[in-house]
C-alpha cells in the first residue's frame, strides 16, 4: 500500500555540511504490515519518516500511498492519512490546551465555525476512558500538566482517532520509563490490531525489532541494507542480526544505546 | 474627578479593542504583530474618509474591512513569502504610512468637526441623560462588548482552537491535518479588523485624524495586555478576555491620574514602554536571580 521508489534527499547541498541522508531508497509496504526499523544514528531512519510524512520534499523519486502519488502533497494534507508519533512526548500535543480541546482538534469533526458538541464531548470522554489512566476525569485540564507517558498515550489516540492508512512511530516510547514504555507499546499494538493499521516503527531495541510485528528492516548510510521477514525472521537471534549487519555493511554497528539494550525485555 | 474617570473609561474602552486584537495575535497566535500602529491609523483614516463622505455607519464596516486586508497582507508576507514575522509587521507599518496619507487625499490631517459620526448619530438619543455626555461611553461599551463576545465564541470554535494550537505547537496543528498558514492568516485578519475598528472609533470620538494617531499603539496595547494579565491569572477564556479589557482601563486610568499630577502628556509612550519592559523582563530577571545571588555571595567571600 506504500510504495517508495528510489527516493533521495541531500541536506545543505553544495556546502561543507552537505549530507546525503537518503540514497535511492526503495521500499514496498503491504497493507497490515507492522515493520520494525533499526539502524545506527544517522542511518536515515527519521529522514525516511520525514520524507513519508512530507516534512520535506524528496529531491528524487516517488512516494505512492494506496496507488496515489503523494510525492508533492503538503504535510498537513498527508496527515489526513498518515499518523505520526515522535520520541519527544511534547511534540504531539498543545500544552496550554485541554485534553478535550486537543482531541477535538485531532478528531476534526464538524465545520470550522462549530463548537465542541455535547455528543462529541461524551464520545471523547469515552475514548479517553479506554486508556485506563484516569484522564477521563481531567478532560478540562491542560495537557501540559500530564506526565510524558500520559501525553504520549494521548498523542497516540489523537493520531489514530480517525484511523490513518499508515502510522509512523519514531521511537515513541524511548523517552519513557520502562514500565510506561511497555504500557504505551502495548497500547500501540492493540490500537494497530483493532484498526488494522499499517505501521512503521523505529526502535533501538534489537530484540523487539525481531519479535514485534512481521518484518524487520535495517538501515545504514541512507539506505535499507536488510529486509527480513517470514521464516528467515522467525528463527533469528540478535547475534545473527548483528552478524548479518557486519557482513552486509562492512562495519560494526556503532549505536551504543542499541547494543546496550539488545538483550533487554 | 468624574469627568476624569469618564475620559479614562472612554479612551480605555476604545483602546481595549486594540488590546483585544493583540490578545488574539500575541497571546493566542504567538505572533507579535508590529503592523498594529499602521493598521490602527489605517482604520482611523478609512473611517474618517467614509464618514466625511456622509456614511457614518458604513465607516465602521469599511475600517474593519481595511483592517482585514492589512492583516491578510502581513500574514501572507510571513507565511507564504518567507519574510520574518517581525520584519513583515515593520514593513507593513512603513508601507501603510504612505497608504494612509494617500487615503486622506495627500494630507496628513483630516478634520471631522462638522462631520456626522457614529457618536454624533447617537448623541441625539442620549441627550436626555443630563449634563454628562454619555454617547461616547455607550458606543465604546457596545463595541467592546460585541468584540469581546465575538472573541469568546470565536476561540471556542474549531478554527479558534486551531488558532490557539498554532500559537502553542504548530507541529501538532500540521499533524492534525490543519494548515498553520491558514490559521495564521485567519487570526491576523480578525485581529487587525479589531485594531482598525479601534482606530476608527478613536478618530471619530476626537473628531479628527492625523497620521500619527496610531504611533506607539502596539506598545501601549501590549502594556495594557500585560497589566491585565497580572491582575487576572485564570485559565478560563472569559476571564482572560475580561482581564484584557480591565488592563486597558487600568492603564488609561493610571495615565489620566498621572496627567492630573502634572505629568506632561508626551510621557505616555515612555511610560508604556517602561511598563512593557518591566512586564516582560520581570519574570526573566526573577528566574535569573538565584544565579546572580550565588555569584554575589562568591564575590563576598
Amino acid at each position: 500500500m506504500l510504495n517508495i521508489e528510489n527516493i533521495s534527499k541531500t541536506f545543505n547541498p553544495g556546502t561543507v555540511n552537505e549530507k546525503q541522508a537518503l540514497k535511492g531508497l526503495s521500499l514496498n509496504v503491504e497493507k497490515g504490515d507492522f515493520i520494525s526499523i533499526i539502524g545506527a544514528n544517522g542511518a536515515g531512519k527519521s529522514t525516511l519518516f520525514n520524507a513519508i510524512a512530507g516534512t520535506f520534499l524528496t529531491d528524487e523519486g516517488r512516494i505512492l500511498l494506496d496507488g496515489e502519488d503523494i510525492t508533492l502533497t503538503p504535510e498537513h494534507i498527508r496527515a489526513k492519512t498518515i499518523g505520526r508519533l515522535f520520541q519527544d512526548p511534547l511534540k504531539g500535543t498543545a500544552p496550554d490546551m485541554s485534553i478535550e480541546e486537543n482531541l477535538s482538534l485531532a478528531a476534526g469533526s464538524g465545520g470550522w465555525l462549530s463548537r465542541i458538541s455535547k455528543r462529541e464531548k461524551a464520545m471523547l470522554r469515552e475514548r479517553v476512558a479506554l486508556l485506563n489512566m484516569g484522564l477521563e476525569d481531567r478532560m478540562d485540564s491542560p495537557v501540559g500538566l500530564l506526565s510524558g507517558g500520559q501525553r504520549q498515550a494521548l498523542t497516540l489516540m489523537m493520531a489514530t482517532i480517525n484511523p490513518p492508512k499508515l502510522l509512523l512511530l519514531d521511537e515513541h516510547t524511548a523517552a519513557l520509563d520502562p514500565e510506561t514504555s511497555a504500557k504505551v507499546m502495548e497500547l500501540t499494538e492493540k490500537t494497530a490490531r483493532e484498526n488494522h493499521l499499517t505501521c512503521l516503527v523505529i526502535t533501538h531495541n534489537m530484540h523487539a525489532a525481531l519479535t514485534q510485528g512481521n518484518r524487520t528492516l535495517m538501515m545504514d548510510d541512507g539506505n535499507i541494507i536488510l529486509d527480513i521477514k517470514g521464516d528467515e525472521r522467525n528463527g533469528m537471534t540478535v547475534d545473527d542480526l548483528l552478524l548479518m549487519f557486519r557482513t552486509k555493511s562492512g562495519h560494526v554497528l556503532d549505536n551504543d544505546r542499541m547494543l546496550l539494550t539488545d538483550d533487554a525485555n | 474627578m468624574i469627568p476624569l474617570i469618564q475620559t479614562a473609561l472612554e479612551l480605555g474602552l476604545i483602546s481595549s479593542l486594540t488590546v483585544l486584537a493583540l490578545f488574539l495575535s500575541y497571546s493566542m497566535l504567538n505572533v507579535c504583530d508590529l503592523s498594529t500602529d499602521g493598521c490602527f491609523t489605517l482604520g482611523a483614516c478609512v473611517g474618517a474618509v467614509v464618514a466625511i463622505s456622509g456614511h457614518p455607519y458604513l465607516s465602521i464596516i469599511a475600517a474593519m474591512l481595511a483592517g482585514v486586508i492589512s492583516g491578510f497582507v502581513t500574514a501572507f508576507l510571513q507565511t507564504k513569502m518567507g519574510v520574518d514575522s517581525l520584519l513583515a509587521g515593520i514593513i507593513m507599518n512603513t508601507a501603510l504610512y504612505s497608504v494612509n496619507i494617500g487615503i486622506m487625499g495627500g494630507s496628513s490631517l483630516l478634520n471631522m468637526n462638522k462631520t456626522e459620526t457614529v457618536f454624533s448619530k447617537v448623541q441625539s438619543v442620549t441627550d436626555n441623560f443630563g449634563e454628562f455626555e454619555v454617547n461616547k461611553l455607550v458606543i465604546a461599551t457596545a463595541a467592546v462588548i460585541a468584540v469581546a463576545a465575538f472573541l469568546y465564541l470565536f476561540l471556542k470554535t474549531r478554527i479558534g482552537l486551531a488558532i490557539r494550537a498554532t500559537g502553542n505547537n504548530p507541529e501538532m496543528v500540521r499533524s492534525s491535518s490543519i494548515n498553520p498558514v491558514m490559521t495564521t492568516i485567519v487570526g491576523l485578519c480578525v485581529s487587525n479588523s479589531f485594531t482598525a475598528l479601534s482606530g476608527c472609533l478613536l478618530a471619530q470620538s476626537q473628531k479628527s485624524v492625523n497620521i500619527d494617531i496610531g504611533s506607539g499603539m502596539v506598545t501601549i496595547a501590549l502594556a495594557s495586555l500585560l497589566i491585565g494579565q497580572t491582575f487576572i491569572r485564570s485559565r478560563r477564556m472569559g476571564l482572560k478576555i475580561a482581564g484584557t479589557i480591565l488592563g486597558a482601563f487600568i492603564f488609561r486610568l493610571v495615565y489620566t491620574v498621572a496627567l492630573r499630577f502634572n505629568m506632561p502628556a508626551y510621557m505616555l509612550k515612555l511610560v508604556s514602554s517602561v511598563i512593557v519592559i518591566f512586564a516582560i523582563s520581570g519574570p526573566y530577571l526573577k528566574s535569573k536571580y538565584p544565579e546572580f545571588a550565588r555569584r554575589l555571595e562568591k564575590r563576598k567571600c
